[in-house]
């Protein structure tokens, strides 16, 4: 077992909501509500759940892009909630992004050496020729041509776009790279192509990874571990493999039911929820998941149930177990 | 001049569900634009024929079309929320077509729009249909799309990729939902799709296309079992499938662009098994049992993979 890189404990993220006369607070939402997870050093975790689960506000907290209401996110042994300005800065060139729209994640206006160029300057005092050499090496790195560093972003396919967002991500040899649905706006035949890339840097550099996605056979294909979120809470977390084999978790178990099928006669057991996601403003009691669930019983509704390890590295939050 | 559809030809029967598949920019969209007359301004069918029951398509004016799209050719797109009129009731929007197209009116016209309505799983209509679109999640919203695309009473409903916008429980939701009409109406889907899980999930027969041409035809189960040309291979590979860690294939290059087709079989840069032969000459159409056929020169049986 490789050791942990990062560790989110217990991690909250309350938003108010004003109301419209006065801006008096008449809620929160609570998009990430209690949330613990590790990330490996050289290793993948996938975060899995629908639109407004809470995937992308925790991905903003590890960015320290959001300051949390409670918890901490400890990296390298430090809670990044502690950190002056310039150890900040540091764990900031530590833990990069890449977006999932590679047409409004990179800047127009900026020549590709600029743009992967302008993380370096800002972080390290090296020389305008060393930079260069850099960003070559860095083009190369994810397939490009070292001397398309002068071409703008208008220039390139939305899959050599991504190549280039994912080389700006290595630019300061970043050590934890948050991948917010990287693939989702690509071809079929350019998603294998960057899964395959990110897999290979990854083999070659040690850098982990956070992917956030909502095809679960993606996350599957990329991560060791996932953990499944819905609501603002982590429903189970385990190693994918085993995740895939035997999802306990009644959501889980939606969720790869939801996904397609490989071939026509794939037969899937069909677990097909009723209504859709409740609001974050006004969670349902208890359990988050039980209006929806197939399994309800009547303690769900009364007490919400803990991220309790069932057998070794399988955690789950569901009375069933 | 760019040929976004280049001589495709396909049949869809009554009751039947088609799937059009291919990456962005490889010409679905303009083949259904095409087929209900909703081609841009600056693009036209220069040649061919869309022939509906028998009755052709393309030599009708617009006037004329109007009395096809909506009562015999309904269409679902991808982002319902381009679809319904935000200054509109559902009532209104639903009632529309039933009013034009079936001659509804008064306390009749209500009852259908409410049944269409409970059709697609909308819970209280009775109440639900005062209410306007932006007070939708975006599965109903999609779902009320689906109420007015068969208020009509359409025999064909082009589907857009209509689930491309959706969660993926709220996607399996709609499209057991579309089944369900489909059972209950007899409709004929022509599904537009990048996805080949809603393929393997949804359709009877399968058009693969590629740079504006159809490049391979088959029943789902041949294109899924049996894939004779090398794209459709490549796409299969291509995907990841759950549970395992097996490297996928990547097909090398770009799609090509359409005003600048390479000579030749438009696939040929990136085709593992080009030839000279492929490099020149462009592949017609073959015949490859089972009521398919596919553009390539290697389309025939000892290339069928096992």
């Amino acid at each position: 077992m490789s050791e942990p890189l990062l560790e989110v404990r217990d991690l909250k993220k309350h938003f108010p909501v004003a109301s419209l006369l006065f801006g008096k607070v008449r809620g929160w939402v609570k998009a990430v509500d209690g949330i613990s997870f590790t990330i490996n050093a050289g290793e993948t975790l996938g975060l899995v759940g629908e639109s407004g689960c809470g995937k992308t506000t925790t991905s903003k907290l590890i960015l320290a892009a959001e300051e949390p209401t409670a918890g901490a996110i400890e990296f390298e042994g430090r809670n990044i909630v502690d950190l002056t300005d310039r150890d900040l800065m540091d764990y900031r060139r530590k833990v990069q992004v890449v977006f999932q729209d590679p047409y409004s994640s990179l800047s127009p206006r900026m020549r590709i050496g600029e743009i992967i160029g302008e993380p370096i300057q800002t972080h390290e005092r090296v020389s305008l020729g060393e930079v260069r050499t850099r960003v070559g090496e860095l083009l190369e790195l994810v397939g490009l041509r070292p001397d398309m560093a002068r071409l703008f972003p208008h220039e390139f396919s939305g899959g050599q776009r991504q190549r280039l967002a994912i080389a700006r991500a290595l630019s300061t040899n970043a050590r934890l790279i948050v991948l917010d649905e990287p693939v989702s706006a690509l071809d079929v035949s350019i998603r294998a192509h960057i899964i395959g890339l990110l897999e290979e840097i990854q083999a070659r550099l040690g850098v982990s990874y956070l992917f956030i996605a909502h095809d679960l056979a993606a996350i599957a294909h990329i991560s060791q571990q996932i953990a499944v979120m819905y609501l603002g809470k982590l429903v189970e977390v385990t190693d994918s493999l085993e995740l895939c084999a035997n999802p306990l978790h009644p959501y889980t178990k939606a969720l790869f039911a939801a996904s397609l099928p490989s071939h026509p006669d794939e037969e899937m057991k069909e677990i097909v929820l009723s209504g859709e996601v409740p609001s974050a403003l006004n969670p349902p009691s208890g359990c988050r998941f039980h209006p929806r669930c197939p399994f309800v019983m009547p303690r769900c509704s009364k007490r919400e149930p803990d991220l309790v390890e069932v057998s070794p590295g399988h955690k789950v939050a569901c009375y069933l177990y | 001049m760019v040929k976004a559809v280049d001589g495709i030809s396909f049949s869809l029967e009554a009751g039947e569900t088609f799937g059009l598949v291919g990456e962005s920019g490889c010409g679905k969209t303009t083949t259904c634009h095409s087929i209900v007359h909703l081609l841009p301004p600056s693009a036209r069918i220069v040649s061919g024929r869309i022939e509906l029951a028998g009755e052709d398509l393309v030599s009708k004016s617009q006037r004329e079309m109007q009395k096809v799209r909506g009562r015999q050719i309904a269409t679902i797109l991808q982002d319902p929320m381009a679809s319904l009129d935000p200054l509109f009731s559902i009532y209104n929007q639903v009632a529309e077509p039933a009013y034009y197209h079936q001659a509804l009116r008064g306390s009749k016209l209500r009852h259908r729009v409410k049944e269409l309505l409970a059709a697609v799983r909308i819970p209280s209509p009775e109440a639900r249909m005062k209410e306007y679109p932006h007070q939708m999640s975006g599965g109903m919203r999609q779902r009320i799309v689906g109420a007015v695309a068969q208020a009509g009473g359409p025999k064909i409903i082009i589907a857009d990729e209509p689930t491309t916008n959706l969660d993926v429980t709220i996607q399996l939701q709609y499209l057991n939902l579309l089944k369900d009409l489909q059972r209950a109406s007899g409709v004929a889907l022509i599904f537009v799709t990048h996805n080949l899980g809603i393929v393997a999930k949804m359709c009877d027969k399968v058009a693969v296309m590629y740079a504006g041409k159809i490049v391979e035809m088959q029943p789902v189960r041949g294109l899924f079992y049996h894939p004779r040309h090398p794209y459709t291979r490549a796409l299969l590979d291509s995907i990841p499938k759950l549970g395992t860690k097996e490297p996928l294939y990547g097909i090398p290059g770009q799609p090509p662009d359409l005003a600048d087709l390479p000579t030749g079989c438009s696939f040929h840069p990136r085709c593992q098994h080009a030839s000279d032969r492929c490099r020149n000459q462009e592949p017609c159409e073959q015949s490859i049992g089972n009521g398919g056929t596919a553009r390539c020169w290697l389309a025939s049986e000892e290339f069928a993979r096992e």
